[in-house]
């Protein structure tokens, strides 16, 4: 079975703020398909270091504000 | 559903079914007469030409259907393509001991090329089913 990526995104909202931008505009700024696009707001892709770049790119924000990576405690023996 | 989605699911349906027919025929023939009399080379070319022949249609009919998107192809595309083919090494890893077992203890020319072409037609199904997955749930 595969596990859903632990990466959240903010993309869906950012998309909101910017002017309500449609998936296939981001997907064409991103030079994607927009399934790929729908993919990753799913959580069901977790897309490169360089496409998380380019959609950072795209919003104007830093890459953090985007992509979120929950914090898990280690358990020490 | 992207075109290479699409594609995958045209190549993986036009396996099993051209696989399905072929067996039908084949275990049907077999009932029939003595493996030595059955001429399977002939249908099995033309299992493998009408699978090809099919694929190539499918192929013309995905694209038609979004001619925007035809000769798209991204990242996620090339991740999910990697996954299905590795996956499909395997199957056919496996599978393909099988004629080889049946070449090592001499078997009949028959058993060898028709379960060499099994476990072609099984790696085409499973590697696009593993692909059509990651497609729906994430590579």
């Amino acid at each position: 079975m595969v596990k859903p990526t632990k990466v959240t995104n903010s993309i869906r909202s950012l998309r909101f703020a910017n002017g309500e931008m449609t998936q296939a505009e981001l997907a064409d700024r991103v030079d994607v398909t927009r399934q790929t696009i729908i993919a990753i707001e799913q959580g069901r892709y977790s897309p490169s270091l360089e496409m998380a770049f380019q959609i950072a790119r795209v919003f104007g924000v830093p890459l953090d504000e985007i992509f979120q990576y929950p914090h898990i405690e280690r358990e020490t023996s | 559903m992207t075109f290479e989605e699409k594609n995958h699911l045209a190549y993986g349906l036009t396996s099993l079914i051209v696989l399905v027919i072929y067996l039908v025929w084949l275990i049907g023939a077999i009932q029939d007469s003595p493996v030595q009399d059955i001429g399977y080379l002939r249908a099995l070319l033309w299992a493998f030409g009408v699978g090809i022949g099919l694929n190539i249609v499918g192929g013309v009919i995905a694209s038609a259907s979004n001619p925007r998107e035809a000769d798209k192809k991204d990242i996620r595309d090339r991740d999910i393509n990697r996954r299905g083919d590795a996956v499909g090494f395997y199957v056919f890893s496996v599978a393909a001991t099988g004629p080889l077992i049946l070449a090592m203890v001499g078997a009949d020319q028959f058993w060898i090329a028709n379960s060499l072409y099994v476990a072609y037609a099984l790696t085409a199904v499973v590697g696009s089913a593993v692909k059509l997955a990651a497609y729906r749930r994430g590579p």
